[in-house]
């Protein structure tokens, strides 16, 4: 089964135009952006440490505005209410220390003052799917960071948000961990039907996950070349081992290369 | 270990304090031995007990008065950056004008000695309640900020939900020193106040033990003060394990 014909409806999901930020003090983070996401995508941002892509994302999910240009959300008027929902998920865990691991998957649902035995049910499929259902009682800290992120992810979908952005969710974490939840989060992005806008700056997660990839140049950010993965569901652990990966991979390292004017970040040693 | 250990240092302190004592025969106006100030608790326990009280309720007061109006200001300087710019400086000289010179004017101006001594102590034990829930309220996490923003939450819900958490480590610390502050506070402005206040706290009773050269006296009000100000620490810091056992670092580390 083809990805991109899951992407029944055609809608639009996220707009950007002709998107520039400069920072107070004249620091230019990204220079006339231009990406259109379709329901249904996911969607990488690529590119060096602070070439903007966090920015980037930060503005899709409307916690910053850019400088000039715009950037919309389901800019058509034919989605509403519940179907605009979005989620956002940190680079780190950024749970509450102070209460316990059901009570801050419940937090988006308490602030927007769901009834309780609603929000307890929505909160225990959440954890469920995650598989963290035997840890709602601990309090964060007694998680491993790979299960707080885990958690994290839980407090993301438990609004069933159509609309998933990811800031490096999984760069803090070990490779094994990091693996397994790339797999399961591109489980989850198939089954839940989501669309997902993902900031990394591994070339392998890239790959692994999207269904289209926009690589960014260094500092002023602007998006060099978008890349279509055209790789069907699932992806396994075969796939990463697969020639045709790592054949993604070297396109991908090339066009970050050139981008950054640097060597390709996929030295010998480097090999997945 | 948590407890033998500086029980141990006292006990060694208090053998070695009795010994030199002995040995040198120092006479008890000067130097009483810690047998003799045990017996002389003892013996003016109903006088000493009856100060303790009087001194302790000083504090409590005191201690109270800060805590309220500690968490009420910060709370308004959280509001904005201008009000915190300009009003902490006044905060500041507060904390910096010792206790002593103004004690007498606020005694001269509030006629009641009970309400006289404890603004005097509730000025002393102020200004760290003020500093540290300040900082506490404004430490809360960026991203945590966002996510509460994203999820459209109020001001109200954003202050309940979580400043007022992310405050409580930095609260308890302030109040740990507020409420040594508060004692010491209460018997500065008992002294100030001298023989003119009707109540009669443990200052008084040393000026009093002074005055008669009672030095084994003195040193049972003074021993009385320290176990007091030993005993507010250890509710404090329970207080502050029971609110933060399980989450935060600074209890965590004392569980292991």
């Amino acid at each position: 089964m083809s990805t991109r014909t899951r992407a029944n409806s055609q809608a639009v999901v996220v707009a950007a135009q002709a998107v520039e930020k400069i920072y107070a003090g004249g620091v230019q983070a990204l220079r006339s952006i231009t990406l259109e996401v379709q329901n249904g995508e996911f969607v990488s941002l690529l590119g060096p440490s602070g070439c903007g892509k966090s920015t980037l994302l930060r503005m899709i999910a409307g916690l910053l505005a850019p400088t000039s240009g715009s950037v919309r959300v389901w800019p058509t008027d034919d989605i509403r209410g519940t179907d605009r929902r979005l989620a956002f998920v940190f680079q780190q865990p950024t749970l509450m220390p102070w209460t316990s691991v059901h009570r801050n998957v419940r937090l988006p649902l308490d602030l927007t003052r769901v009834g309780r035995n609603q929000a307890d049910a929505q909160v225990h499929s959440a954890l469920e799917l995650v598989g963290l259902s035997e840890f709602g009682s601990v309090y964060p800290r007694q998680l491993s960071g790979g299960m707080q992120m885990r958690a994290s992810i839980a407090r993301a979908l438990v609004t069933q948000p159509r609309l998933l952005l990811m800031d490096e969710p999984f760069g803090a974490l070990d490779e094994i961990s990091r693996g397994r939840l790339d797999s399961e989060l591109r489980e989850l992005w198939h089954r839940r039907e989501l669309t997902v806008v993902f900031v990394t700056h591994s070339i392998y997660e890239a790959v692994f996950l999207s269904t289209r990839v926009a690589v960014m140049s260094g500092r002023p950010g602007r998006i060099l070349e978008e890349l279509h993965i055209d790789e069907p569901h699932p992806r396994t652990d075969e796939f990463r081992m697969s020639e045709r990966y790592a054949a993604w991979c070297r396109r991908l390292s090339t066009l970050l290369a050139l981008g950054t004017g640097a060597e390709s970040p996929l030295g010998a040693r480097h090999a997945p | 270990m948590q407890y033998a250990a500086p029980a141990l240092v006292g006990a060694i302190v208090l053998v070695v304090w009795h010994v030199l004592v002995t040995v040198y025969d120092v006479p008890s106006y000067l130097v009483p031995s810690p047998l003799l100030v045990g017996r002389t608790l003892l013996q003016d326990w109903g006088l000493l007990f009856a100060s303790l009280l009087v001194t302790l309720r000083i504090t409590l007061l005191a201690l109270l008065l800060a805590v309220v109006l500690g968490v009420v200001i910060a709370f308004i300087f959280v509001q904005s950056r201008v009000i915190e710019t300009s009003l902490f400086p006044y905060a500041v000289l507060l904390q910096v004008t010792p206790i002593v010179a103004i004690a007498p004017l606020i005694i001269i101006w509030v006629k009641e000695p009970t309400p006289a001594l404890v603004i005097c102590a509730a000025i002393v034990a102020l200004f760290p309640v003020i500093s540290n829930t300040s900082i506490g309220l404004r430490s809360v996490d960026p991203n945590l900020l966002d996510l509460f923003h994203l999820n459209r939450a109020s001001r109200l819900q954003v202050l309940i939900r979580l400043r007022i958490p992310s405050a409580l480590p930095y609260f308890f610390a302030g109040l740990r020193v507020s409420g040594g502050l508060a004692l010491i506070g209460a018997v500065v402005a008992e002294f100030v106040a001298g023989t003119g206040g009707t109540a009669s706290g443990l200052a008084y009773q040393i000026l009093q033990a002074g005055l008669q050269l009672n030095i084994p006296r003195l040193f049972a009000a003074l021993f009385l003060i320290t176990a007091a100000g030993v005993a507010i620490f250890a509710v404090i810091s329970l207080a502050a394990r029971l609110a933060l056992r399980g989450w935060h670092e600074s209890e965590l580390l004392a569980e292991r």
